[in-house]
């Protein structure tokens, strides 16, 4: 499964005005609060599956990164692979998503599971452009996954309800937070993860030939603000008596909702 | 604790002061984290009522158990063996939550299992060490009695042989999970010196009873053990240990949790009250801007980070073996004694929400009162340290 480490998401961000990245330095990294799920996801199908099931973490991300890529293997997951190289610092959605299947494709899979989103960058497009880097099915927003007879089967969340897909095996999906909340490590994960092995993959490794990173990425940022302040909420009390009850009603009516 | 916001702006954590974090390995900040999540998801949500109701959910230990936290320092029979350092960390994260909490596992590992685990006979250890580490089983430690608490030496309570057989009498007092437990290590006098023994909570001849109307580490449960004519098989008895040093041993590992412990009820009275400082306004301004609040917030500040570095100081040297008992009663009379005073400041600085358990402040500082009396009281770890440093015992 795939696993971005994000910053401390407790932790003020700042994005840096010269090269229009969020600042990591200086702050904690940890994993991406969505990946965790899709670790479970990986350890429940292992669970189901039994031996002979390997989960592997599989970032891209600096070797300073390390310590927090031990801490989804102290959760059960196997081993671990880190694409790591200082020349794809900055890749944006595509060059991402192009140098993880790369990666992922060099070490083989039978199914890649990701989380729905980031926390840090959001754009929840990765998932979906490894899947067609690889060639392979993608199937998002998975609130249920199984695997059977080399068939995935997979329930999505939609708006109102959720629909049941199935298809071919190796494939991808990316998981929500339906899936079960992430378990806690435990001290012999934890004391355990320091014999698993957490292989570095460089681009060259993984078959990479362009320039990735900052100078090869599609998108630019072009300007970015901080979120508006929120504006005061309304605030009806008991007191407000029938008057208070009817500008509920006007509010709902607003919003759409009634 | 953890140094994240203020990195950035380069000054010091206002909590982690002097980044003791760095002094710790990733794995050791890896038990740590899985600990304060715990605390944070299923303790601090819930703490509060069982505080109220006095009382603590059994299962508490099958959690404990999945996690790996009784006798998580212990090696073998389904026990991790874990370093010192992190079985201190765990102490801090698990008080940071509730003393009650903290007892809980402190009881179970490091005097129940660790008694049997340091004298049990192999019998003893494969029937009761992993049922005990996963949580499925419980025990609690019987030293102290009615009338012989800091003496132990003059304990009543006896075993007689009769046959191979032996035949227990007596009361045992204050004896943290002794309602819960499954098996309760029970030391008493014996023509042969004090001998330790396993009692299963089922045996006939022996009943605990539970201690109401405590103001202070509510969330847990203290009883009275009663032995009469309490027949048990010589299988039940640690084989080799006789005397004092049987129990004193334990004793020494659950204190050592307690200098790491305290300082995490330390940690949370400061990190409360700094924050209700920041926001709490009066005459127009943040308390916290007042020159007597801040005197209160630094003396706090100075002792929480002197008291987490004494711990990991003390933590290392017992990783190397190089912790002596009266290490720990220095860390455990130090830790406690400000722990208190910092809770105490905590409360003041509260003001009337200091006193309602809608803030954790009250229940640490009720609390942090049993610690500083059990596991050795801080007149009496004042008194070891006197003999050590003058070679004089004042106590005896
Ligand atoms: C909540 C709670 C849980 C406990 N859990 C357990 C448990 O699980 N197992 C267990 O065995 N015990 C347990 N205890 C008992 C605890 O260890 C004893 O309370 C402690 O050893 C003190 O004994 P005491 O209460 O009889 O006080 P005493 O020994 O009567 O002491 C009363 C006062 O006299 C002082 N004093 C005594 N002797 C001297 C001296 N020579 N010089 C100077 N001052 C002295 C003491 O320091 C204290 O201030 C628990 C206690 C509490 C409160």
């Amino acid at each position: 499964m795939t696993v971005k480490l994000v910053p401390d998401v407790n932790a003020e961000k700042r994005i840096d005005p010269a090269t229009r990245r969020l600042v990591r330095t200086g702050v904690d990294t940890v994993l991406n609060p969505y990946d965790e799920y899709a670790i479970e996801a990986a350890l429940q199908l292992k669970e189901k599956l039994g031996e002979g099931t390997t989960v592997t973490v599989f970032s891209m991300a600096p070797e300073s990164g390390k310590e927090t890529v031990r801490k989804a293997l102290a959760m059960g997951a196997d081993d671990a692979v880190m694409l790591t190289d200082a020349g794809l610092e900055g890749s944006d959605v595509w060059d991402t998503a192009f140098a993880l299947a790369q990666g992922l494709k060099k070490h083989g899979f039978d199914l890649v599971i990701c989380g729905s989103l980031s926390d840090d960058g959001s754009t929840g497009g990765v998932p979906g452009a490894i899947a067609e880097y690889l060639g392979v099915p993608g199937f998002t927003n998975a609130r249920h996954l199984d695997v059977a007879d080399g068939r995935l089967r997979v329930q999505r969340e939609t708006d109102n309800g959720y629909q049941t897909v199935s298809g071919p095996l190796p494939a991808l999906v990316s998981v929500t937070m339906a899936v079960g909340e992430p378990r806690y490590a435990s001290l012999k994960g934890i004391m355990g993860a320091k014999k698993k092995t957490i292989a570095v993959q460089t681009p060259a490794d993984a078959g990479i030939a362009q320039p990735l990173g900052a100078s090869g990425a599609k998108t630019e940022l072009l300007e970015f603000a901080p979120p508006p302040a929120r504006s005061k909420a309304r605030v009806v009390t008991a007191e407000d008596g029938p008057s208070g009850a009817a500008a509920i009603f006007e509010f709902l009516k607003e919003k759409k909702l009634a | 604790m953890t140094a994240v916001a203020s990195k950035r702006t380069g000054n010091p954590d206002p909590v982690d002061f002097l980044d003791i974090d760095a002094l710790l390995s990733g794995e050791e900040r890896m038990v740590r984290d899985l600990v304060r999540d715990y605390v944070r998801d299923r303790i601090l949500p819930n703490v509060a009522e069982w505080f109220e109701s006095g009382r603590i959910p059994r299962d508490l230990g099958r959690e404990l158990g999945k996690l790996g936290l009784l006798g998580m320092h212990l090696e073998g029979y389904g026990c991790p063996g874990a370093s010192a350092v992190a079985y201190g960390l765990a102490c801090m994260e698990l008080e940071a939550g509730d003393s009650g909490v903290r007892s809980f596992a402190s009881v179970q590992g490091s005097l129940a299992m660790f008694a049997i685990h340091r004298w049990g006979s192999e019998v003893q250890k494969s029937e009761w060490l992993p049922r005990m580490a996963k949580g499925e089983a419980l025990g609690c430690f019987g030293l102290t009695e009615p009338d012989f608490g800091s003496n132990p030496a003059g304990m009543r309570t006896f075993a007689r042989r009769d046959g191979s057989d032996w035949v227990l009498n007596g009361t045992k007092m204050w004896i943290t999970n002794g309602g819960i437990a499954d098996v309760a290590i029970v030391w008493a006098q014996s023509d042969d010196g004090i001998r330790g023994f396993c009692v299963p909570s089922g045996t006939k001849g022996f009943a605990a009873n539970e201690i109401h109307r405590k103001l202070s580490l509510r969330a847990s449960v203290t009883s009275e053990l009663v032995l009469s004519d309490c027949r048990l098989p010589e299988a039940a008895a640690f084989p080799e240990v006789r005397g004092l040093r049987g129990p004193l041993a334990c004793l020494n590992e659950a204190r050592y949790g307690i200098i790491w412990g305290s300082m995490g009820a330390a940690r949370a009275c400061y990190e409360t009250a700094l924050g209700y400082a920041k926001t709490r306004e009066q005459f127009g301004r943040h308390i916290g801007a007042f020159q007597i609040t801040q005197e209160k917030l630094v003396n706090m500040l100075l002792e929480l980070n002197k008291g987490t570095l004494l711990a990991l100081h003390i933590g290392r040297m017992k990783d190397q073996h190089r912790a002596h008992p009266h290490h720990v009663s220095f860390g455990k009379l130090n830790n406690v004694r400000e722990a208190l005073r910092i809770a105490r400041e905590a409360r003041t600085i509260l003001g009337a929400n200091g006193v309602t358990l809608e803030y954790p402040v009250i229940r640490h500082m009720n609390n942090l009162e049993s610690v500083l009396t059990y596991e050795g009281t801080s007149e009496v770890h004042t008194l070891i340290l006197g003999e050590a440093i003058t070679g004089e015992a004042a106590f005896a």
